[in-house]
């Protein structure tokens, strides 16, 4: 998927994956894509619901080797 | 209460109307309003410092209007150096004990020291707060200086209890910038408002 700018939140645990996402979504453009890598399982519904709350679409959402990989589009 | 028929039929038809478009005119007030959260912070030890800031710094994340009011013991968290706050096992029977280094076996001993050694061993606050200081930066949790100045910068109002900071000899100039110093009458009002209020 394409994408225009990444956060590497690997080891990074709550909250901080997703502050650093709400900066990194501040300095796209809206309709611009974010790509974030976490290894924090709790990322996952943290995610969704961040998504839900501040209308940023979450786009997809994935794991692989305990790695988890999101997209946001900025709203 | 001595309706006449007629109004009993417009009073029905209201009700009626009501039930069907009130669900939906609830919800859109709902959404277009920005949530709020009142914290009342009253813990000045290093563990105790997290919950007020993790939740105000990621509600902020979220577009929510916080506000933390700071009270006895937490005004030691919004103190120009916080890196003096520790942690106690002593009387904490909830608190594992356990090494934030060597082997897996090894870090995995839940060290259970009675009260009593805990208590005639000095130091060893210091050396349990180190060991936690360790454990928390293996576990890629924030420090607490980050968490605050990142509350900070998302617009969370830190709102200090004048009383308390008089009552245990601090100064204006022992906190952060940017503190409001009011009293209980201040931040209630905000408290009444808020959608979450939470004591720390």
């Amino acid at each position: 998927m394409n994408f225009d700018k990444e956060l590497d939140a690997r080891g990074l645990n709550c909250p901080l994956p997703i502050l650093r996402a709400k900066k990194a979504l501040t300095e796209l453009t809206p309709g611009q894509t974010l790509r974030i890598l976490a290894t924090d399982p709790g990322s996952v519904k943290d995610f969704q619901a961040f998504a839900k709350q501040t209308g940023n679409e979450l786009l997809s959402s994935a794991e692989k080797n305990k790695e988890f990989e999101f997209f946001i589009k900025r709203k | 209460m001595g309706a006449t028929p007629e109004i009993a039929v417009i009073d029905d038809l209201i009700r009626q109307r009501l039930d069907e478009i009130l669900p939906q005119k609830l919800q859109e007030i709902q959404e277009a309003k920005t949530p709020s959260m009142a914290i009342i912070a009253t813990k000045g030890t290093l563990d105790w410092a997290y919950p007020p800031f993790i939740l105000a710094s990621t509600a902020a994340a979220m577009g929510w209007d916080v506000t933390i009011f700071f009270t006895f013991y937490g005004l030691n968290l919004v103190k120009k150096d916080v890196s003096d706050l520790k942690i106690s096992p002593l009387g904490n029977p909830g608190m594992p004990m356990k090494m934030p280094f060597g082997p897996d076996w090894f870090k995995s001993i839940n060290w259970n020291i009675p009260n009593l050694i805990q208590a005639g061993i000095p130091g060893f606050e210091t050396v349990a707060t180190k060991l936690m200081q360790q454990t928390i930066a293996n576990n890629g949790v924030a420090k607490i200086e980050e968490l605050r100045e990142l509350s900070q910068e998302a617009g969370v109002k830190f709102v200090v209890c004048q009383m308390t900071v008089e009552l245990f000899g601090f100064n204006h100039e022992d906190f952060v910038d940017g503190m409001d110093f009011v009293g209980a009458a201040s931040f209630l009002p905000v408290a009444q408002t808020a959608d979450v209020t939470l004591f720390i």
